[in-house]
């Protein structure tokens, strides 16, 4: 059971009592089951092999009963007034939802286009994405005992986008920290590490250097951690952290990591790179307004159609998506089935060294949840 | 006169895979104004730093005396835990601008916002010390998690994230910038190509995250794809890649990777991980240098405080730091003599302090019966003295 420790967080966070002097609303599921008994959930498929792993999902799902109807569009984006924007169908319905599941979106290249990706970020206030790491069973890597849990501001930072070219040469861009988004992403920190059993909270920064920014950051969360005496809080340097990880990841199982966006992109996407990339790791983005699920690797156009894509990380992050909702139940079973496949190594995509089809793979899944 | 300063440092001189090339090779660069001579002795300052500086510098210092290399040190203990050192840090400086080579500790930076600014960047600045490099390379001998590690992390040292402008515009609200410049983007970038052609590498990578940051990182990336133009007749391949993606591959396939070029924060987290992929901080060595001076260090820059004054220490990276100040200063045989000896204790694998011995005894079990108890600082110093 390696998913379950790191993936619970969210499930149990909804139950617990709303507090009124958090700044940081708790993440919005308005959990209320259709008239057929079903939770809505929107889903984006994205593009190149979006489609085959979504179907992998999909066909896991009915054939446990997970109680989820999905509600299918597309963003693929469309001219309005002369820009190019989400199609109004797919924000609706995740606004609706407040929870969605999407696979990986192409990046378009040229300019005048702005990332999908950020544009669901600020229609629904997605200010913390969540980044665990497990080492899988049956997927060798120099590293077997990872067991991380990021959480990284995703709002400002350093992605502010504010940058200006001074004189001709010289450019500045600016790194925007503030007070109440360093907070809410502190807060959600201890929130999950109270859901999720682990013990400490660790605010990775740079603050020698910057010392205003990465200071206000800090003394957010210190302020924070007071009101949540039984985690126990502490503070290391970007490099330390670097180092330490790569050297040993086994003592960073005991804790939830936060920071601001630059570092946590780099050092999830490290966390990934230790237990075999971001095929395996799930990702989550918990936002006001809403939280989307996804996986974070590329859209991989290369195999596009051929049905041998890897549909592991959008799986477990549908996982994360399901406890969430508050349904561990269906959330556990899916992912020992989806564990053991894998350690068992007989039916495994191509990625993790195998010869099955994104098809196998899935029926091996349902095999052993169904017990057929 | 920075001849192969580090060439051979990281590079173990019983194991040569690269060619002669890399020991004899000459840095780019060079440094425009000779050292200090007097009567043959070169005179170097000295700052042992904060932490486990004082006891890694000793042990530099007892090997320079046995080989009675021609070197007279400038100590400065300057301390970062406290403001009060100013004075001394700037009589530092001073030391440093007229002997033009000097040998340093970390120095502590205090995080709070009412503590001094980081002096180890002050002096990067003041100096135009402007490229760092550190070399990560699989040591024979010492098995980690990576094998057919090799590989130079060249860092801007002098501007980026590390330019200490910040300011808070509205209460709550901080905006800290990041500077970057076409001129000194095109200066690091000659400087990661120069070296790749002078050691014999083949590929130098520009990493960035010009995706997001389009003008800041797009400056710098731009900027080393023109510099590369010029450097492709050479036979120097060129490529880039993202910081994120950066990250994930060193610590999946890290033998992908030759010559990386890098703006500053990026160069702190890549050469952590670089070091932690080849057995941690206290073996790889650094140098930064200039046009004027050349300032050499431990290529992973941890103050350590936590094993400070407890004779735990590793002193290889500060003692393979000081043979590249040694190569920088022509004494090259003097240098090859010291890390070679370096690399045969390690290669040997009797005497190790506790970072390394920790890896060995878990990487390879029978070990720990043989080789139980980790060694001191000083007693690595004395087995490469012994070997000297």
């Amino acid at each position: 059971m390696l998913a379950r420790r790191s993936l619970t967080g969210f499930a149990k966070r909804c139950s617990q009592s709303y507090r009124p002097y958090a700044s940081a609303a708790p993440s919005a599921f308005a959990g209320h089951k259709g008239s057929h008994g079903k939770y809505t959930v929107t889903l984006i498929p994205g593009d190149g092999i979006g489609p085959e792993i979504s179907e992998s999902i999909k066909a896991i799902y009915s054939a446990v009963d997970v109680p989820i109807e999905w509600e299918e569009v597309s963003v693929t984006p469309v001219l309005k007034g002369g820009k190019t924007v989400i199609p109004d169908a797919a924000i609706n319905s995740v606004r609706k939802n407040t929870v969605a599941l999407k696979g990986p979106l192409a990046t378009p290249i040229g300019k005048g286009h702005v990332s999908l990706n950020l544009t669901l970020r600020r229609t629904f206030n997605l200010f913390a994405n969540v980044r665990p790491c497990i080492s899988i069973k049956g997927f060798k890597t120099p590293y077997d005992d990872v067991n991380t849990v990021l959480i990284r501001e995703n709002t400002e930072g350093e992605y502010s986008g504010i940058e200006h070219e001074i004189v001709d040469g010289v450019v500045q861009s600016i790194k925007l920290i503030t007070y109440d988004a360093s907070e809410r992403v502190a807060r959600y920190a201890f929130d999950y590490a109270q859901a999720s059993g682990r013990k400490r909270v660790t605010a990775v920064h740079k603050a020698n250097i910057m010392k205003m920014s990465d200071g206000m950051f800090l003394s957010a969360c210190r302020h924070v951690s007071k009101d949540y005496p039984d985690i126990s809080y502490d503070e290391d340097l970007l490099d330390r952290v670097c180092l330490q990880i790569v050297q040993n990841p086994e003592p960073y199982s005991n804790r939830v990591m936060v920071m601001p966006n630059l570092y946590g992109d780099i050092l999830s996407d490290m966390c990934a790179g230790l237990i075999g990339g971001l095929g395996l790791t799930p990702s989550g983005n918990i936002g006001r307004d809403a939280s989307i699920f996804e996986a974070v690797h590329g859209s991989a156009p290369d195999i596009a159609g051929k049905g041998l894509a890897n549909p592991t990380a959008l799986l477990l992050s549908s996982l994360m998506m399901l406890r969430h909702m508050n349904l561990n139940e269906h959330a556990a079973k899916i992912g020992k089935a989806t564990l053991d496949t894998i350690a068992e190594g007989k039916t495994i995509t191509g990625d993790l060294g195998g010869r099955a089809t994104t098809k196998e793979y899935t029926a091996a899944i349902i095999a052993k949840l169904t017990g057929a | 006169m920075l001849r192969n300063a580090l060439a051979s440092a990281a590079r173990p001189a019983l194991h040569q895979s690269r060619a002669a090339t890399t020991l004899s090779a000459g840095f780019p660069r060079v440094t425009q104004r000779s050292p200090t001579k007097y009567g043959g002795v070169y005179t170097v300052t000295l700052i042992p730093g904060d932490g486990i500086g004082a006891e890694i510098t000793d042990s530099v210092k007892e090997i320079f005396d046995y080989v009675n290399a021609p070197i007279e040190w400038e100590q400065y203990n300057v301390s970062g835990m406290s403001s009060a050192g100013e004075d001394l840090f700037k009589q530092a400086m001073e030391s440093l601008k007229r002997n033009r080579v000097g040998l340093k500790g970390i120095l502590f930076t205090p995080i709070s916002q009412s503590g001094h600014i980081s002096w180890n960047v002050a002096m990067r600045q003041q100096l135009d010390i402007y490229a760092s490099v550190v070399l990560c390379k699989s040591l024979p001998g010492f098995p980690t998690r990576h094998s057919n590690v090799d590989f130079a992390i060249i860092r801007e040292n002098t501007e980026g994230e590390y330019s200490g402008l910040e300011h808070q515009s509205y209460p709550g609200v901080v905006e800290s910038l990041k500077v970057m410049t076409r001129a000194k983007a095109e200066r690091i970038s000659r400087f990661a190509f120069d070296f790749a052609l002078k050691n014999d590498r083949k590929k130098v990578t520009c990493i960035h995250k010009a995706n997001i940051m389009k003008l800041g990182d797009g400056l710098f990336l731009n900027t080393f794809r023109k510099v590369a133009e010029e450097y492709k007749s050479a036979g120097i391949e060129a490529n880039d890649m993202i910081i994120d993606n950066t990250s994930m591959q060193l610590v999946a396939k890290p033998s992908q990777f030759d010559v990386m070029v890098m703006p500053n924060l990026y160069g702190a987290i890549i050469s952590n991980i670089g070091a932690a992929l080849v057995g941690g901080p206290g073996i790889v060595p650094g140098c930064n240098v200039g046009s004027d001076y050349a300032l050499f260090e431990p290529g992973c820059r941890h103050v350590a405080s936590d094993i400070m004054g407890t004779n735990r220490a590793n002193p290889a990276a500060m003692i393979l730091s000081a043979t590249m100040m040694l190569r920088h200063l022509g004494l090259d045989s003097i240098a090859n003599n010291i890390a070679g000896a370096t690399f045969d204790v390690i290669n040997a694998g009797e005497v190790r302090t506790a970072d390394m011995n920790g890896e060995s005894i878990a990487l390879s079990g029978y070990l720990c019966s043989t080789f139980s108890g980790a060694a001191t600082t000083s007693e690595f110093t004395a087995a490469v003295i012994k070997k000297l």
